[in-house]
């Protein structure tokens, strides 16, 4: 079957790439670009571990097609932080230890910050219901939540020093 | 040496972990993540059928597909005879092992694998797996427990006759054993009780539902030495049982530790790894092969199902003079499930005169169980832990004082034996007392469950090397793949004997050819026992330190002191010395007798069991019968907590899962014998909004066996939940729920029953 | 002489025709192992793969070094593995 020839911008950075129709952007992001950072939990959109934004929008790549990619800007894991300097969300996650095997984490990461971006002021309850599409199977959610709110803090400028 | 008193400057802090960087940016690897030049990709055949008889395999079309490069059945592996060994995690029977990974002759649970195949691309493997033509004859096919001891079960294996009976049976049976625990008279006891109460309970089959599905590259090299980059609990396991089960030597086989995506248990078995090697070996390329989600559910091991019965017989004052269980655990298509355990955990945490226990390990047509956190113990302590809330309310006494009753305490003996010593539970419960949420008021239509929990946790054999790099940083290499931050808490037990910062130590895991021989991640071993040979490690390193300054001051080595990352001469009588700090000493250590290093292996003995007490807040929709948990309070006795968010994580984490347990997490079967819900959809595992806070309370009763005071933390989280749930729903709706789970269905009709 | 119980009452059992409690003189657990399997052939091979020893409550999983004393409380248990 012949493949498909993509142009998209991944991470800010022009990408293309060839890929068979039916390869989900989860398998060419892996497979085919290389970004190992999305991770496969499940393939069916269930534990949003390979969730990536896609012309601002939170998906699971899974779900997507890799040529829907065609034409779009696509942030993965890897495009979260900024160089060398992590963003809020990572060095919070970090300093509150919301993560223990890791696995979760770039897809729980991704998803906090077009959560972020949408709402920079959520509540508990509401970072809780956006999140409820990210599994995760170590922390119980508790160190998730509290680096969230505190990461939400200081993106609004409102961290004490 | 004891640093358990010792004004500590890094163990018990919170730095950031030292593989945390690669963990928030996607760059650590999972075996998934790799790949190799001209790598296969592997899968596996797997059976529709619950049990059947294999009449035939045809590979052949399978082997003619172009981009089909090997194809492998049981034909393909020795046939390993039957031997026990404690390599992993519980005694492991290398031919069921075997036999799991590859099924010879019948297979046993639909997924069960019977053959494999590598390709260029997956798609051509998926199309390979479809052109092997298998001929089943299918068989009946049983998936209670109850069901399979019935007399005209099915039977699963023609070999098994039931062990711990007198006299021997002479017809095979689905109960590969039965096992006895007995303390004291049991029919006195009852006679003596004022007040009996009892209770029947189920549970059902749960997965450890880690979010990363099994994974693995091999290589067969045409020398026959063998590469495997795996994501498991322990590459030493994977390396012995993947040796154990292809037939070649240990010393040929080279396991890379991957980071794992979470384990419980569930990762502490090999399901791929020698099925890879053997396409590696036919094919002469890398294979990788991963689990789909739906192989995991259908395929890879859970822990037991269980039915159980339990009385207890007490006095009016609430003490218990006699308490008798039988279980049934569901050990999937093998023996061995952990009923051992199971008997032993419900009543460890009471002191009682008269107790009588009897566990049946029993097979039916499912996947074989696996270790699951506390294998065992969460099961059993949901019937006796429910049935206690059941007698505090008969006696009309507080649940939490009828424990405090019966505590087991230091010198109490236990039912299956050996007497408690140095345990935390009395300080557990105390702080139960006077924990607010313990006398926070409930609001209308809640209720409040008690429960408590215990655990053994175990030592075993660890090995961890500390080396001093030329400028005087430290690299400690362990053994023991991080599944929860042990590198963190490695480091810094680490640092603090050699008296640096923590960021001054960078801790790694290393491959079975390049660190001494450890025992798996489980069991709460690794801060425990991995800990103890990296303090070790860092204690030789220091001794060594301080003789090399000795010399270099050319004074007795006694009169030297290590103290805050240099030596200093031990008193003014010793000499007007400058401290020579670790990059100094490093930088010479060429001549001072060569580089700083020290290995240590030890097998850990005196590993501490854990005590565990939750408290929980719910509130039950009676339209629905979905239960709403409003608050959750974990309190346990942690010994010392080398790196609390670590610690605070094991038991926030262990608290979910139960939680999902008790509320949502069953597996669906249709007349078939068929999952029908292989996937995160249907199988419920508790996401962010369905769980609030969960506070956890570090209780730190030092275990004198460990330098620094720690006890294994991970599996005792996971043991009080599901009654605590339980109670709590009782408390709030008077109705009593005995099978798990408490699914928003089962509470509607509970409620409805009882109007 | 230390007391040694059997304390998991089925698997050591099958081969002491129901006797559960053993006086022993062995100082270490390899030694109890050595005189178990003499006088009860098999059985020190169970304990030895299978079981683990409870000394004064503290549990010993292969080790044979690990002490038995004369007024020691000492039990043999299944082993303990964990998840």
């Amino acid at each position: 079957m012949a493949k498909t020839y993509v142009s998209t911008t991944i991470n800010g950075e022009s990408s293309e790439f060839l890929c068979e129709t039916q390869q989900t952007l989860l398998d060419v992001l892996r497979d085919v670009v290389g970004l190992t950072g999305s991770k496969e939990g499940c393939a069916s959109g269930d534990c949003g571990a390979c969730s990536v934004i896609l012309d601002g929008r939170l998906v699971c790549s899974c779900l997507v097609l890799g040529v829907e990619a065609e034409g779009k800007t696509v942030t993965t894991i890897e495009g979260i932080a900024n160089g060398e300097k992590l963003h809020p969300v990572q060095q919070k996650f970090l300093e509150h230890a919301a993560l223990q095997c890791g696995f979760c984490t770039p897809g729980l990461i991704v998803a906090t910050k077009a959560l972020l971006d949408e709402n920079p002021n959520p509540t508990e309850t509401e970072a809780r219901y956006w999140l409820a599409g990210n599994l995760c199977r170590c922390t119980g959610y508790d160190k998730v939540i509290r680096a969230v709110m505190d990461a939400a803090a200081e993106l609004r400028g409102e961290t004490v020093g | 040496m004891n640093y358990v008193d010792s004004g500590l400057k890094v163990v018990g802090t919170r730095p950031i972990r030292p593989d945390g960087a690669d963990k928030v940016t996607g760059r650590a690897v999972f075996a998934a993540d790799t790949r190799a030049p001209g790598m296969l990709w592997g899968k596996v055949l797997r059976s529709p059928h619950a049990h059947a008889r294999i009449v035939s395999i045809d590979t052949s079309k399978a082997e003619a597909l172009k981009g089909v490069l090997a194809v492998v059945t049981a034909a393909d592996f020795p046939d390993i005879r039957s031997e026990e060994a404690f390599v992993g995690e519980g005694p492991m029977n290398f031919r069921d092992l075997a036999l799991n990974c590859m099924a010879r002759d019948k297979v046993l649970y639909e997924g069960h694998a019977l053959g494999a195949v590598a390709a260029s691309t997956q798609e051509i493997a998926d199309q390979a797996l479809a052109l092997i033509d298998v001929t089943y004859e299918v068989l009946p096919h049983v998936i209670d427990v109850e069901a399979a001891m019935a007399p005209d079960a099915p039977i699963l294996h023609d070999d098994m006759f039931t062990g711990g009976v007198d006299p021997k049976p002479t017809k095979p049976s689905n109960v590969a054993k039965v096992v006895t625990f007995k303390k004291g008279d049991i029919e006195a006891g009852f006679k003596e009780a004022e007040v009996i109460v009892e209770g029947t309970y189920t549970t059902q089959p749960v997965h450890q539902a880690y979010i990363e599905p099994h994974a693995c590259l091999a290589t067969y090299a045409p020398d026959g030495q063998i590469q495997i980059h795996s994501s498991s609990q322990g590459h030493f396991m994977v390396r012995a049982y993947t040796a154990k089960l292809l037939g070649v030597n240990l010393s040929d086989i080279r396991v890379n530790p991957a980071e794992i995506g979470g384990g419980f248990g569930g990762k502490t078995l090999v399901y791929l790894e020698p099925l890879a090697v053997m396409l590696s070996k036919k094919s002469g390329r890398t294979v990788k092969m991963q689990m789909t989600r739906e192989d995991v559910f259908r395929a890879s091991g859970p822990t037991s199902g269980a039915w159980m019965e339990v009385k207890i017989g007490a006095m009016k004052d609430g003490t218990i003079v006699a308490a008798k269980q039988v279980l049934k655990y569901q050990a999937g298509a093998f023996a061995g499930s952990p009923i051992g355990p199971g008997c032993m955990c419900g009543f460890a945490m009471y002191d009682l005169p008269n107790v009588h226990v009897v566990g049946y390990d029993v097979v039916s047509n499912r996947p074989k169980v696996a270790a699951y956190r506390a294998p065992g113990a969460p099961i059993t302590s949901f019937a006796v832990e429910s049935l206690m809330d059941d007698l505090a309310l008969k006696l009309g006494i507080d649940p939490l004082t009828l424990r405090e009753k019966n505590a087991a305490k230091n010198g109490t003996k236990t039912h299956y034996g050996p007497t408690h010593q140095n345990i935390g539970f009395t300080a557990v419960l105390a702080a139960v007392k006077s924990h607010p949420h313990w006398k926070t008021p409930l609001k209308e239509g809640q209720g409040r469950g008690l429960a408590a929990g215990f655990w053994f946790n175990i030592g075993g054999e660890s090995s961890a090397s500390v080396h001093v790099n030329e400028d005087g940083s430290v690299t400690a290499a362990t053994g023991s793949p991080d599944i929860g931050g042990s590198r963190a808490s490695i480091g810094m037990m680490v640092a603090e004997v050699l008296g640096v910062p923590a960021t001054t130590v960078r801790t790694i895991v290393a491959d079975t050819a390049s660190i001494g021989f450890t025992h798996v991640t489980g069991g709460s071993r690794v801060t425990f026992a991995t800990g103890m040979a990296a303090t070790q490690a860092a204690e030789k390193v220091v001794e060594d330190l301080k003789r090399r300054a000795a010399q270099k001051w050319d004074i007795p080595v006694e009169a030297v002191e290590w103290k805050d990352g240099a030596a200093y001469p031990a008193g003014s009588n010793a000499g007007a010395f400058e401290p020579l700090d670790l990059a100094t000493l490093a930088l010479k250590a060429a001549r001072t007798g060569g580089p700083l290093i020290a290995e240590v292996s030890l097998n850990a003995q005196g590993a501490g069991p854990g005590f565990g007490a939750h408290i929980c807040d719910v509130t039950v929709d009676k339209e629905t019968g979905h239960v709403t948990i409003d608050r959750y309070t974990a309190i346990q006795d942690v010994g010392k907590a080398i790196h609390p968010s670590y610690v605070e994580g094991q038991i926030q984490g262990g608290a979910a899962q139960g939680i999902g347990w008790a509320l949502n997490e069953e597996y669906i079967y249709n007349a078939k014998g068929q999952m029908e819900n292989p996937g995160f959809l249907d199988y419920r595992v508790p996401v962010a909004s369905d769980v609030p806070m969960i506070e956890a309370v570090l209780v730190e009763v030092p275990n004198p066996r460990h330098p620094f005071g720690a006890r294994g933390v991970g599996e005792v989280p996971i043991v009080p939940p599901m009654a605590a749930i339980a109670n709590a729903i009782r408390g709030a709706t008077g109705v009593r729920l005995p099978d798990l789970p408490m699914s928003p269905p089962k509470v509607r009709a509970a409620l409805d029953a009882r109007k | 002489m230390p007391t040694v119980v059997l304390s998991s009452g089925s698997a050591g059992q099958s081969f002491t025709g129901g006797q559960t409690e053993f006086e022993v003189e062995a100082t270490n657990f390899r030694r109890l192992v050595l005189e178990l399997e003499r006088r009860f052939p098999g059985l020190g091979k169970q304990v030895e793969e299978s079981m683990a020893i409870a000394i004064d409550g503290e549990i010993f999983q292969d080790a044979y070094a690990a002490e038995l004393k004369p007024g020691s409380e000492i039990y043999l248990i299944p082993k303990i593995g964990g998840g």
